[in-house]
């Protein structure tokens, strides 16, 4: 937490409010760039502290709470919201104050979570924002009635436009915030269940009074409460109260939830009826009865975004937009990330002697780095779009238009994007899934996204593709059928899986696509870049961490043992040995020379060359021998680096004409034989190895992200089990199957 | 007759759904209450989800949501 950079006395606030009412807008022009963004405990949801100042230059420390519609929470996020109110979670203590952020222009509905925060008796602090956008509309907002009807602070604003931020710091930095005069009436039938919940939350859970009032009516409102890690549970004497009571109600059949929640809205539609003045000519009293001039240019907008035709186009051009940025555009600066990191090998290269520390700077340490830092240009893309697509209100809409295709696998049409991003790459894929709030849809959403091919893979199915045909050049067709077909098996791969998942581990109640469509606003540039900045330093600072580790374990695993001295071919005898079926198995012509070069290697004679010998048998069934698997091993640090693990084992000579090197390596890998003289990379062993790269996780960075964003190695684990044994199961049914029809 | 069955541009008013489930509690919360008077403004292009206008501000959810959500012209 930020606090510690502050005084202790430091009053903390809360901000909290629905969705899309620019909450985040306003905890950016608040506190600038003074934000720590982390994680809750044990739970995917993030946690955002400020330090805001007063007019007077005194610190406050604000809290951004997750936007929610309700305490009643139906995601992490409402339940993190709800849970820090409540003062049920140990590692974030009950906020001094709130802020409730409402957007003016849709008062009625957001009125909904302050009413239930009023209950709190906690001194309150109400932002209406977009006061000008309720202005456009007509609505006539009397805030210093609404004030007066609650009794606490009012602040008119428009956070987008820096209007009403000096009112709402000196209301904040007031000492004698009053607490809010809030009574309405508890429906009569609920009402001896709330007091005897109250007295129990007040007895057994140590609640205050009137939050545990606020408690008990949460408690009423809803029957199927989400609880996430962290949150304290309800004794058992409140749980034994709350079932006898909800008992009692199934019998007689009150809907006491319903009742509730309709007596909230009748107070509120009572408080609204007095505070907003409808525009001329709104034909029936009902409040808040349309934001008109907003609602009036999104629904022209939409008629066009949301049509059954032009909807598509539209779609289709701003995803194909997203995709090749992220595709290619990012190109541009990780070319300068890896020129920049050349250039900084180049440099320690002369600083550092030759030796086992000199490879560990430049082969470990530096290689790691860049490991890390070339994924931000694709993540840093992704999420400026995201941004875009969200503060615009398109993403909602994006939603709405793929929710059917999604639906049809269980998901909902949130799930798109990041699946979408993967084809680029799966970090920024994985890290895009926080868009989706029901926590069993982004987790599968994340473990089926690797699934889509990504640019990583694209050098190794070339370079297959290359060997697989005989030719010099690859015919255009070929070439893309090949790949097409490569990327399809993938699509299928993750639909299937997703599918299976919804349907047995991951099944959870029926899919909740309730969403609000906001109107269509203005992107808040500043509020997109900070969004954009957090996503690349959480990146770098929780997964970097661990690629770098795993980084230099690769190395190590490349480097080590060293093979002795002067004794080249001796590891060559045994590894011969283990590989060929007899001691003298016949070989057609003395141009079985490629494996015995390759075994005086560091690299076979190291921990990860004996891997692969290792793992032999388990790839021979897939048509694979030790060489491969030496290859496969290697691509862990990230997939493209199976080519140049064949380089050093084929004993290519790098130049600096790529297409020559390029060429060398398919000329070298064609060559490539078995002990028995026959060819290694047959067509159908190429095909098959290609099959293996679309499905198997092969891929730390990918397992880094996932592990953080699903908040241990349990799922990353099981990810990495579950893609490599589809790819050993399809990869051993395809070898066994073309073996048998005589490819 | 139920909310998916609404025709795009015609409103109507809520008279009834479950009880129970997570999807009620959440809609009800949104506002959808006996009695709100509800306009369905547009189906996504495949059909489903469906928007509605509701006290002022757009909502979009699924048929078979919609379908177990009673109205009264």
């Amino acid at each position: 937490m930020s606090t510690a950079a502050t005084p202790r006395t430091a009053p903390v606030y809360a901000l909290v409010g629905n969705p899309n009412c620019g909450k985040s807008t306003l905890f950016n022009a608040l506190t600038g760039l003074k934000q720590k963004v982390g994680n809750y405990p044990g739970v995917t949801v993030e946690r955002k502290v400020g330090t805001a100042y007063t007019q007077h230059g005194q610190p406050l420390t604000l809290i951004d709470l997750p936007g929610a519609y309700s305490l009643a929470a139906r995601s992490p996020d409402e339940a993190v919201t709800r849970d820090v109110l409540l003062g049920r979670r140990a590692d974030t203590p009950m906020p001094d104050r709130i802020v409730c952020i409402a957007d003016a222009t849709n008062l009625e509905r957001n009125l909904y979570l302050v009413h239930q925060i009023l209950d709190l008796g906690r001194p309150v602090v109400l932002v209406l924002n977009m006061m000008d956008l309720a202005a456009q509309a007509g609505l006539q907002i009397r805030a210093a009635r609404l004030e007066h009807e609650l009794g606490i602070p009012v602040i008119p604003c428009e956070a987008a436009n820096n209007k009403g931020l000096i009112e709402l710091k000196l209301a904040l930095s007031r000492h004698d915030l009053p607490l809010p005069r809030h009574a309405w009436d508890v429906p009569a039938a609920l009402a001896p269940a709330v007091s005897e919940l109250q007295a129990s939350l007040i007895a057994a859970d140590a609640k205050a009074p009137l939050v545990a009032r606020a408690e008990a009516l949460l408690l009423l409102t809803d029957p199927d409460p989400l609880r996430v890690t962290g949150s304290t549970p309800l004794s058992a004497n409140t749980t034994r109260i709350l079932e006898s009571w909800k008992t009692r109600w199934t019998a007689d059949a009150t809907d006491w939830s319903g009742t509730l929640v309709s007596a909230r809205y009748d107070a509120i539609g009572k408080l609204v009826a007095q505070i907003v003045v409808q525009p001329e000519g709104a034909e029936d009293g009902h409040a808040a009865r349309a934001s008109r001039s907003t609602l009036e240019l999104s629904d022209k907008i939409d008629a066009v975004a949301t049509h059954p035709v032009w909807g598509w186009v539209i779609f289709a051009a701003i995803m194909a937009t997203m995709f090749f940025s992220i595709f290619t555009l990012a190109g541009i600066p990780m070319g300068w990330i890896e020129a920049l990191m050349a250039a900084v090998s180049g440099l320690v290269d002369h600083v550092i002697p030759q030796g086992a520390f000199h490879s560990l700077v430049i082969d470990g340490a530096i290689a790691g780095v860049e490991g890390v830092i070339i994924f931000l240009p694709q993540i840093l893309i992704l999420f400026l779009f995201i941004g875009f697509l969200e503060s615009t209100g398109y993403m909602a809409r994006a939603a709405f238009i793929m929710d059917r295709v999604m639906s049809k696998v269980g998901l909902n049409g949130k799930s798109f994007i990041p699946l979408l991003s993967s084809y680029a790459c799966a970090i920024p894929g994985v890290m895009a899934a926080r868009t989706i709030e029901e926590p069993k849809d982004r987790l599968v959403t994340i473990l089926v996204a690797p699934f889509m091919s990504c640019s990583a893979r694209l050098p190794v199915y070339l370079l297959l593709i290359a060997a697989l045909v005989s030719a010099n050049e690859v015919p255009v067709g070929t070439q893309v059928g090949l790949m097409l077909l490569m990327y399809a098996l993938g699509t299928g791969g993750a639909f299937f899986f997703a599918w299976l998942f919804k349907k047995t581990l991951l099944r959870g109640a029926p899919p909740l696509m309730i969403m609000e469509l906001p109107p269509y606003r203005l992107p808040r540039f500043r509020d997109v870049l900070i969004q954009m900045w957090e996503r690349g330093f959480i990146f770098v600072k929780r997964a970097g961490t661990v690629i770098l580790a795993l980084s230099i374990v690769l190395w190590f695993l490349a480097n080590y043992p060293k093979p002795p001295e002067g004794a080249a071919a001796a590891p060559n005898q045994p590894i011969v040995e283990a590989v060929s079926p007899g001691p003298d198995a016949p070989r057609a012509e003395p141009a079985a020379a490629p494996s015995a070069v390759t075994a005086e290697d560091p690299l076979a004679y190291s921990l990860a060359g004996r891997a692969g010998r290792l793992l032999e048998p388990l790839i021979a069934p897939l048509g694979f021998d030790w060489r491969i698997g030496i290859g496969l091993i290697q691509s862990f640090a990230a997939r493209e680096v199976f080519n140049s693990s064949m380089s050093v084992i084929f004993s290519v000579q790098e130049s600096d004409d790529e297409a020559a090197t390029r060429a060398q390596l398919r000329d070298a890998i064609r060559a490539a034989e078995r002990p028995d003289g026959s060819k290694l990379f047959t067509p159908l062993v190429c095909l098959n190895l290609m099959i293996f790269y679309v499905f198997a996780m092969q891929c730390i960075s990918t397992l880094a992200v996932v592990k953080r964003e699903t908040g241990g190695w349990k799922w990353a684990l099981f990810q990495l089990v579950y893609m490599t044994g589809t790819a050993w199961l399809v990869c051993f049914v395809v070898y066994q199957a073309g073996r048998a029809l005589g490819f | 007759m139920t909310l998916a069955q609404l025709a795009v541009g015609a409103s109507a008013t809520i008279r009834a759904y479950p009880q129970a489930g997570p999807a009620f509690t959440r809609l009800r919360e949104m506002g959808l209450l006996p009695g709100t008077k509800v306009t369905l403004v547009r189906t996504a292009p495949l059909g489903d989800p469906i928007e509605i206008q509701v006290r002022g501000y757009r909502l979009s959810l699924r048929k078979s949501e919609a379908a177990l959500v009673e109205i009264a012209e």
